[in-house]
């Protein structure tokens, strides 16, 4: 079985900063992960391979520098590593993204043998959209299957897939067929800590890095910024509230705390105390 | 790459932005929403957009159009009839027994068929699994831009539509643009925006669309449903008042003291991100961007510091009270009131003063 699985290099955002004046992301600095979701995707990805036998291809599409998630990936267990790097790939919007990684997945294909499931994260971090799984799938005329906790059975001969996926209000359990693209939930999985061995063959994998024409795409004009329906026309931080909040005295009783408290709120909003007297009251 | 702007890209050469739409795509009117029916169930998200979807199209002189696919049952007509309550002029409906699950593939083709047949310019789904499963597959066949996650949406003095969604985590908002192409699509979360009133008796045209779907043809089968037990189920977007907890109350038995002022309240709890990581609490409590957003009318964080990935998930609240030691905390950027003492002495003590107040038989009929 040939699984890929799509995963992103991105910042770790909680300690992202905003220059104050130019309001532009300082990046400097900033350590960079792979995308936390697509780690249950490729963990689930690697269990089925040790179950069923087959290979995982990972596959980036990004900066020279995102070889270092790729690195991360081999780490963990994927069999090999492909890097999609391009100047014309910059400025992609989740469309251009979408076309650019179906592109290369078909040329993973004719190297080392048709993808059975192609896995991508739930979302990003960063661009946080959900958009470029489904979008992939569409692109490779893929059944999609998204919001995936658990994937029960993959019959590669039958060509069959068995999986449970989150709705509203419950789970469906779905049955599909391969070659299919896949999103799983975050905590579908116990992800794996990457062993000793693992990373010592990693530093010495060979990542195979691809440019647009190398992995045979000729249709410039659907890449990067000219592949891009969508615009970013303003980038600004949010306003904060003009005033703080109000500090309520701490009495030394917390009984009296309180009541001062409540008091306060009654007063800010005089609607309040009916609309908790009936919340209390259960109606 | 995504949707996250190169902040060094987003304002150069593009700023010329050209607006000169395609002549096939100036028939494109009116603004639509994906009403989201589920096993009967309407997601209050699409009447939250609804509301939206009628400011858009009064400033676009356009009609707001839902869109309701679902099996020929009760259910689905119902949903029609409540689109018109929530300010829909016209409803597209498409009943097949097909549609009855929600599947990618047939929706798809239904939804892209809809579009292509009666030309919106403006299509608007809630960014929940259904929505973004669908919005996501649907934009990519149209070939068209999709936002997703918009906090505002607005129509700029050209007629287009200016999407504004936060960007890194947050820390930063960007404002899309689908310049040329058509329909204009964006998701929405639950709860980011406000509730309209429903309007009683309030009727519209019904455009009955039939759709030619073969159950052989779509390859994923829904072998059951099993819904969630009703106790696993937190009504936390929804709920009027919300109180939380975050690191500050040092451990997961300390929660229970979050939970008994939100059972006094009869409201929901919930927590910021680590406490779901250290276990203490389920994955469906937790508040904030990779959470729930929340719109309560009172929200209490308690050992809350308020980063930015909670603060986005809490600013709808009407009114915030931040129950910190830290003067200085972020939460005061954003709490309307603030007690600076230790939130796991103070919560018994408040969880008493409002029992006191708002249920004064409950103490009585607690203790007998
Ligand atoms: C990609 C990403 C997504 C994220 N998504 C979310 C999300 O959806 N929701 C979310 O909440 N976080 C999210 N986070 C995490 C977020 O950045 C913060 O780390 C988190 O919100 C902090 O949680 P906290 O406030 O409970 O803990 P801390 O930041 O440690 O704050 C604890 C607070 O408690 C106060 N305190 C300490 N002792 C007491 C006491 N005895 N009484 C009262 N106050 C006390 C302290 O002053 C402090 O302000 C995300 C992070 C990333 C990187
Ligand atoms: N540049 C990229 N390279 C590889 N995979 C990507 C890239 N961008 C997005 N993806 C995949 O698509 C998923 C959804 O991304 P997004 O639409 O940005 O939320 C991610 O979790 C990845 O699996």
């Amino acid at each position: 079985m040939h699984i890929v699985v799509c995963i992103k290099q991105v910042p770790d955002s909680a300690q992202i900063r905003v220059h104050p004046v130019t309001n532009t992301i300082m990046r400097q600095g900033v350590p960079t992960i792979i995308n936390p979701y697509d780690l249950f995707s490729l963990e689930t990805a690697l269990r089925l391979r040790d179950e069923i036998g087959g290979a995982v291809t990972v596959l980036t599409m990004g900066p020279p520098s995102a070889e270092d998630a790729l690195r991360k990936a081999l780490t963990f267990g994927a069999d090999r590593a492909v890097l999609l790097t391009d100047r014309f790939f910059a400025g992609s919007d989740t469309l251009a993204t979408s076309y650019a990684l179906s592109q290369a997945i078909l040329k993973i294909g004719e190297t080392w043998g048709a993808p059975d499931i192609i896995f991508a994260g739930k979302q990003t971090i960063d661009g946080d959209t959900a958009q470029v799984g489904p979008g992939i799938a569409r692109r490779l005329e893929l059944n999609q299957l998204t919001y995936i906790s658990k994937v029960t059975r993959v019959d590669v001969e039958k060509r069959k897939i068995e999986l449970e996926r989150r709705a509203e209000g419950g789970t469906q359990v779905l049955a599909s067929a391969l070659p299919c693209l896949v999103t799983m939930l975050e905590g579908s999985a116990e992800i794996r800590r990457g062993s000793f061995v693992g990373a010592l063959r990693a530093a010495r994998a060979e990542i195979t890095t691809w440019s647009a024409a190398d992995a045979g795409i000729t249709d410039l004009l659907k890449c990067g910024l000219r592949g891009s329906p969508t615009v970013v026309k303003r980038v600004f931080a949010p306003s904060p509230r003009a005033e703080k909040a109000k500090q309520v005295e701490v009495k030394p009783k917390s009984r009296e705390t309180a009541d001062d408290l409540i008091e306060a709120l009654f007063e800010a909003k005089p609607a309040m105390q009916a609309d908790l007297e009936l919340l209390a009251a259960g109606l | 790459m995504s949707d996250a702007p190169k902040p060094a890209a987003a304002a150069p050469s593009r700023a010329a932005m050209k607006k000169e739409l395609p002549e096939h795509f100036r028939a494109y009117k009116h603004v639509w929403v994906m009403v989201e029916l589920e096993r009967g169930h309407v997601h209050p998200v699409s009447w939250e957009l609804m509301g939206e979807a009628r400011k858009l199209a009064d400033k676009l002189d356009a009609e707001v159009g839902a869109v309701v696919v679902g099996a020929p049952d009760a259910g689905t007509r119902e949903a029609a009839a409540e689109s018109f309550a929530y300010g829909a002029d016209v409803v597209y409906l498409v009943e097949n027994p097909i549609l009855a699950d929600y599947r990618n593939e047939s929706y798809t083709r239904t939804l892209t068929e809809l579009v292509n047949t009666y030309k919106p310019e403006i299509l608007l789904l809630g960014a929940t699994n259904l929505g973004r499963d669908l919005a996501g597959s649907v934009a990519t066949t149209l070939l068209t831009g999709l936002t997703a996650d918009c906090t505002e949406l607005a129509v700029d003095a050209d007629k287009s539509l200016a999407a504004t969604r936060p960007t890194f985590g947050g820390s930063l908002l960007c404002t899309i643009y689908t310049l040329n192409f058509r329909p204009q699509m964006a998701t929405v979360r639950p709860r980011v925006m406000r509730m309209p009133d429903r309007q009683e008796g309030r009727i519209g045209r019904v455009v009955e669309h039939a759709i030619n779907l073969e159950e052989e043809s779509i390859v994923t089968k829904v072998l059951k449903f099993l819904p969630d037990r009703s106790s696993q189920k937190s009504n936390l977007a929804y709920a009027d008042v919300v109180v939380a907890g975050g690191l500050g109350l040092q451990n997961g038995e300390n929660l229970q003291l979050v939970r008994a002022l939100a059972s006094v309240l009869g409201g929901e709890w919930g927590c910021s991100r680590p406490c779901v990581q250290k276990g203490w609490a389920p994955a469906d409590r937790q508040i904030g961007q990779t959470g729930k957003t929340i719109r309560p009318k009172l929200y209490i964080a308690a050992g809350i510091s308020g980063a930015i990935q909670h603060r986005v998930g809490v600013e709808g609240a009407d009114l915030i009270v931040a129950i910190n030691t830290d003067r200085n905390a972020p939460i005061l950027d954003i709490a309307h009131f603030a007690v600076a003492t230790d939130a796991i002495r103070f919560l018994p003590a408040l969880t008493e003063a409002f029992r006191a107040r708002i249920s004064p038989h409950a103490t009585d009929r607690l203790a007998g």
